[in-house]
Formats: C-alpha cells, sequence, structure tokens
C-alpha cells in the first residue's frame, strides 16, 4: 500500500497538473478538478482493480470508472497520466488540436482509460448501471465505480437511473457525488437546491454513504467502506464533500473558478502553494 | 411489370420481435430493453424465453439509451426498443453522446414510426426521425418493407458492429419479400427493372410504389423500382447506375421532406449526376388522428401520388 505520505504528494502533482494544463490553453474547468483531486488520487493509486498498461474497452474482470461530469477532465487525464495509462508529457495537448485529450472526454479519439463521452450531463450513471449489469451477465465480479456533480443530480435522467438501479438491484456499482455545493451560476441551494440529498438516495432504494472527500484518509476509508457493501442487494453511493478549487486558496469557497483558467501571475501563485512534486510534464 | 403477391398482411414490428426471438436463442451476447411497451413492440417473446437479458426499463427512454450504451462495454450487443418518437427526439442528446460519439454497438429499434402509427395523433406519429438519425455521424439507419425484411433486417444489424437505427411501424401492409432473405445492410433492392423513370421508396411507401408501378405501366410507363430499405449508408450506386438509365426520378416515404429518403437521393444527384427529380413526402407539417390509410392520402404520401409524381416528373425530362 501506497502510504498516505505519497498519496499526498501524488494529489499535489495532480493539482500542478490541473493548473498548468488549464493555464496553457486559457481553457478548462479547475475549481472541481481541484476538488476532487483527492477522491481520483485515493481510487485510482488504492482501490481500483485495474491495469493501466493494458486498457481494454470491455475491462474484462478489471473494475471500470466513468466520469459523468466529464467537464473535470483535466483531473481526470492528470490521474490516468500518472497512473500509466499513457506520458504525463501527453497532458501538454489538452484541448489543442489533434489531441487526444479533448475537452470533455471521449473514447473516439483513442485516450486509455476513456470508455465513455461525457460533457453533457446526466448520462453517466445510466452507461454505469449498464456496464454493471453486463459484469454480472459475464461474471465478472468486479466493480462498477462512477463520479457525478451535485449540480448535474438537477438532470431528470440521474433520476431515472437512480430507480433503474433499485429496480435491478445493481449492487456491483459505488457511484459519487461531488457534493462541493457550487455551480456555474452561483451556489446550487440557489439554483434549484437538492433538498435532503441522502434522504433522496436512501428512498431511491440506496446504501447512502458520507464522506469528506478532501481527507484522503478518510476517503480510502469509506471506499472501502462501500466495497464492503457490495453483492447484498442494493447500489451504493457515497455524498462527497469537497471544496472547489481545493488546495489553492484564492481559488476556494467560490463558484468563480468552475471554468476560469488562472493567468500567468495566478498560475505561480497557485504553483507555490503546491509545493510537493513528482516532477512536472 | 413483374407481379408481386402476398400471402397475408402483417405488422412489421411483428418481424422485429420474430427477428430478435431468433436473434436471443443463436446468440448468448444479446440482449434487449424497453420502455413499458413489450407487447407494442412484440418483445414479449424474447422476454418470457429469457428473462434474465431483458431489462424492463419503465417509461424513462433517456436511461435506457445510456443502459444500453453500458452495456456494451463487456460484449453485450443492446436492442433498445420503443415507439420512434421517443427512440429519436426525446433521448436525442442521449443517442449522440453516449451512443454515437461513443461508438457504442446499440441498436436502437423503433416502431410506430410514421403516419400509420393511425389514431393516436400527432405527438406520437414522428416524421422527423430519419433526418435526426442520419445526421448522426457513423449512425447507420434501416427502415425495411415488410415483415419478412424487418426480421432479417433485425437478424442482420447484429452481425454489424456499430450502431443502428431500425426504423418499422404498426399498421399490417401485405408481406411479399421472401422469407429466406439475406438482408444486406446499405444494398438496395431492385424490384422492377425499367426504363422510363426511377421509383426509390423506403419502408411502407414500397408496397404502395408497387402499387403505382403497377398502374404506370398501364399507362405505358415502364418504372425501375428500388427499395431502399437502408437510407445510410445509402446505396448510391444503384442508384446513379438507374437514374443514368432512366434520366427522371421519383422518392417515396412515410417522412417529413426535410431530412428523409428523398433529401438523401437530391443531394446525392445534386453532387454528381443532376436529374428531375420530385419527392412524395409529408410537407413541413404535423399529423393528425385517422385511419392509416386516410392519413397516407390526406398527407399526400398515397399511391396516387407517386403517379401523380412520376407524370410531373416525366414532363422535365
Amino acid at each position: 500500500m501506497t502510504n498516505i505520505q505519497n498519496l499526498k504528494q501524488i494529489a499535489s502533482q495532480v493539482r500542478r497538473d490541473i493548473v498548468r494544463m488549464v493555464h496553457a490553453q486559457n481553457s478548462g474547468h479547475p475549481g472541481g478538478s481541484l476538488g476532487c483531486t483527492d477522491f481520483f488520487t485515493a481510487l485510482y493509486f488504492e482501490i481500483l482493480n485495474h491495469n493501466p498498461k493494458k486498457f481494454t474497452m470491455d475491462g474484462k474482470d478489471q473494475d471500470l470508472f466513468f466520469l459523468s461530469n466529464g467537464h473535470i477532465s483535466p483531473v481526470w487525464y492528470s490521474i490516468l497520466a500518472r497512473t500509466g495509462y499513457f506520458k504525463p508529457n501527453e497532458l501538454s495537448t489538452f484541448r489543442t488540436l489533434d489531441s487526444r485529450l479533448q475537452g470533455h472526454p471521449t473514447p473516439m479519439e483513442g485516450l486509455p482509460g476513456v470508455r465513455m463521452a461525457s460533457g453533457s450531463l446526466g448520462q453517466g450513471l445510466s452507461v454505469a448501471c449498464g456496464a454493471a449489469l453486463t459484469k454480472k451477465l459475464n461474471g465478472d465480479n468486479k466493480i462498477v465505480y462512477s463520479l457525478h456533480g451535485d449540480g448535474e443530480l438537477q438532470e431528470g435522467q440521474i433520476w431515472e437511473a437512480a430507480m433503474f438501479a433499485a429496480q435491478h438491484k445493481i449492487d456491483n456499482l459505488i457511484s459519487t457525488i461531488d457534493y462541493n455545493g457550487q455551480q456555474i451560476d452561483g451556489p446550487v441551494d440557489n439554483i434549484i437546491s437538492l433538498g435532503n440529498l441522502k434522504a433522496k438516495w436512501e428512498s431511491f432504494g440506496w446504501e447512502v454513504l458520507e464522506m469528506d472527500g478532501n481527507i484522503i484518509e478518510e476517503v480510502l476509508e469509506t471506499l472501502n467502506k462501500a466495497k464492503s457493501l457490495i453483492g447484498k442487494g442494493r447500489p451504493i453511493v457515497i455524498l462527497m464533500k469537497t471544496e472547489m478549487g481545493m488546495g489553492v486558496d484564492f481559488m476556494m469557497g467560490t463558484h468563480k473558478w468552475h471554468g476560469v483558467a488562472p493567468n500567468d501571475e495566478q498560475l505561480e501563485i497557485a504553483l507555490d502553494q503546491l509545493e510537493e512534486t513528482l516532477g512536472d510534464y | 411489370m413483374k407481379k408481386f403477391e402476398y400471402k397475408e398482411k402483417k405488422d412489421t414490428r411483428s418481424g422485429f420481435g420474430a427477428g430478435l426471438f431468433e436473434l436471443g436463442k443463436k446468440n448468448e451476447n444479446i440482449v434487449a430493453l424497453c420502455a413499458d411497451l413489450t407487447g407494442s413492440l412484440k418483445m414479449n417473446m424474447f422476454a418470457d424465453e429469457f428473462p434474465d437479458r431483458f431489462y424492463q426499463c419503465g417509461i424513462a427512454e433517456a436511461n435506457m439509451m445510456g443502459v444500453a450504451a453500458g452495456l456494451t462495454i463487456g460484449g453485450k450487443i443492446p436492442f433498445a426498443g420503443t415507439f420512434a418518437n421517443f427512440a429519436t427526439g426525446r433521448v436525442y442528446d442521449q443517442i449522440r453522446q453516449s451512443i454515437a460519439y461513443s461508438e457504442k454497438n446499440v441498436k436502437i429499434c423503433a416502431s410506430h414510426a410514421g403516419l400509420t402509427l393511425g389514431e393516436d395523433g400527432a405527438t406520437h406519429q414522428i416524421m422527423e426521425d430519419i433526418g435526426l438519425m442520419k445526421m448522426l455521424p457513423g449512425m447507420v439507419v434501416i427502415n425495411p418493407c415488410d415483415y419478412n425484411q424487418t426480421k432479417a433486417a433485425t437478424i442482420a444489424i447484429a452481425e454489424y458492429e456499430g450502431p443502428v437505427y431500425l426504423r418499422f411501424g404498426r399498421p399490417k401492409v401485405p408481406n411479399f419479400t421472401p422469407e429466406d432473405q439475406k438482408f444486406e445492410i446499405g444494398k438496395a433492392i431492385i424490384l422492377n427493372e425499367g426504363t422510363d423513370v426511377t421509383i426509390v421508396a423506403t419502408g411502407h411507401l414500397v408496397w404502395k410504389s408497387i402499387e403505382a408501378a403497377t398502374k404506370l405501366e398501364e399507362k405505358g410507363i415502364s418504372v425501375e423500382l428500388i427499395n431502399i430499405h437502408t437510407i445510410k449508408p445509402l446505396d448510391e450506386e444503384t442508384i446513379l447506375s438507374s437514374v443514368s438509365k432512366t434520366n427522371a426520378i421519383v422518392t417515396a416515404e412515410e417522412h417529413l421532406l426535410n431530412g428523409g429518403l428523398g433529401d438523401s437521393v437530391a443531394q446525392l444527384l445534386g453532387r454528381k449526376m443532376p436529374t428531375p427529380i420530385e419527392l412524395v413526402a409529408v410537407n413541413d407539417e404535423f399529423g393528425e388522428s385517422g385511419k392509416p390509410d386516410e392519413l397516407l392520402t390526406k398527407y399526400g404520401i398515397d399511391t396516387i401520388n407517386i403517379v401523380s409524381a412520376v407524370e410531373n416528373v416525366l414532363k422535365r425530362k
């Protein structure tokens, strides 16, 4: 097991990648990416049963991960590179012409690690349900994971999928909600409130866990607890409190960095706050 | 004009149901999904025989399309069925992102397409679906003409790797194509050879075109009649070859002018072989309640309209 200190060092590097990628093209979504960095680090470096060197679309006998809120592609791309799906220097092509690292993820360009396009919100939970059902039909006991934004829960399709998963007892699925309380136009509560989100998922027939997504130890503990609930007849959702922009002080506590890139000066300030590095791409 | 005979009238949706059931028996990777219309789509046989491979999705078509996309990951071949309106317009973005752009091997199976849905009226009578689906990069669009052909098409699309839109309908129509036919995606079928005019028709309008061609022959007009069961990819070679002989063409379909078969054919001819063309299709309006044949007549896509279109196009040669 990678020790916690190592994971924190990886997370710091991933955050450096995120702000540098977004800065380079003056385009992309740093806020949610930074908020979910600790989750991705824990999931990809500790939890997932996967083989980055031998990526296959079918992913037989491997855990699968689906990113439904595709706009936080910077954190996912960095994690995929840092776990070995492709070389980190490809991160420099993010959002540029002919790149496999499209603004929003797609399998169309053949990027290892990506099995489904996302960007138009609300679709990933349905896809994850389908993939989980195929694992059951194939007698494959590995797990399907998915990540969703909280603003994304305003899409009706999410709740169609939530009912479907419970009805069909999709109990090999662990979905996580990035519950940062922010969306483009402001705080979620001021836009269309999610109300009592825990009660909503419970009433839809899901097993609900909660965690602070910016404390790596807690993320690991909760994901392991979720794994222990696999195969018990109910789908599992984790409500993950995060802080948008976590790790860069001027990006924290606001929705304003949802889809805005730092300028040169802001990049320097951000990198100064993310000291630990494995080596920038 | 060749004689086309049939023993009975059958609905194309039953051809789909029979094809799906046959697929289920021979390929355990075939899975099916339906959004609370299992009986209407004749999917019961599959659902009853293979309950572990059938997913009832309820009245939630957006989710159904996403689940179907996910099922392909790991090698399943999903057939997702509902009415054509709910299989296209209602879920366009789900198909666009999760199926077409993600290059997923999903078969979208759409029944009750067009006016011949009948009494339910315009809310359900989609006539934009061919256009919507053919615009999606990589999407194959198929509209067979009778029970036997729909069954054969259903079986054939399982062998094809990639997203397919399979369109069929509600009413019972003459079942005249061979029971043992092999269905080739993208390969038009020349039903009758002729010299004066080409008629290309798809779906339910193929039989109407046979009726029209028979009437035209009585008037001394020799019709080359082509069944275009695959609108995309279009069999350009067969159409161009026919038109180079007849120098006039009429298209016939149960769809709007915009986006349909006629639109594809006109585009082809405009680029490669400018030719007088008339389009038999519905002109920029919604349908209404009524009997299927009454509706075809009122909306100008019946046998008589095909005959008139041929007479008009011949004047322009």
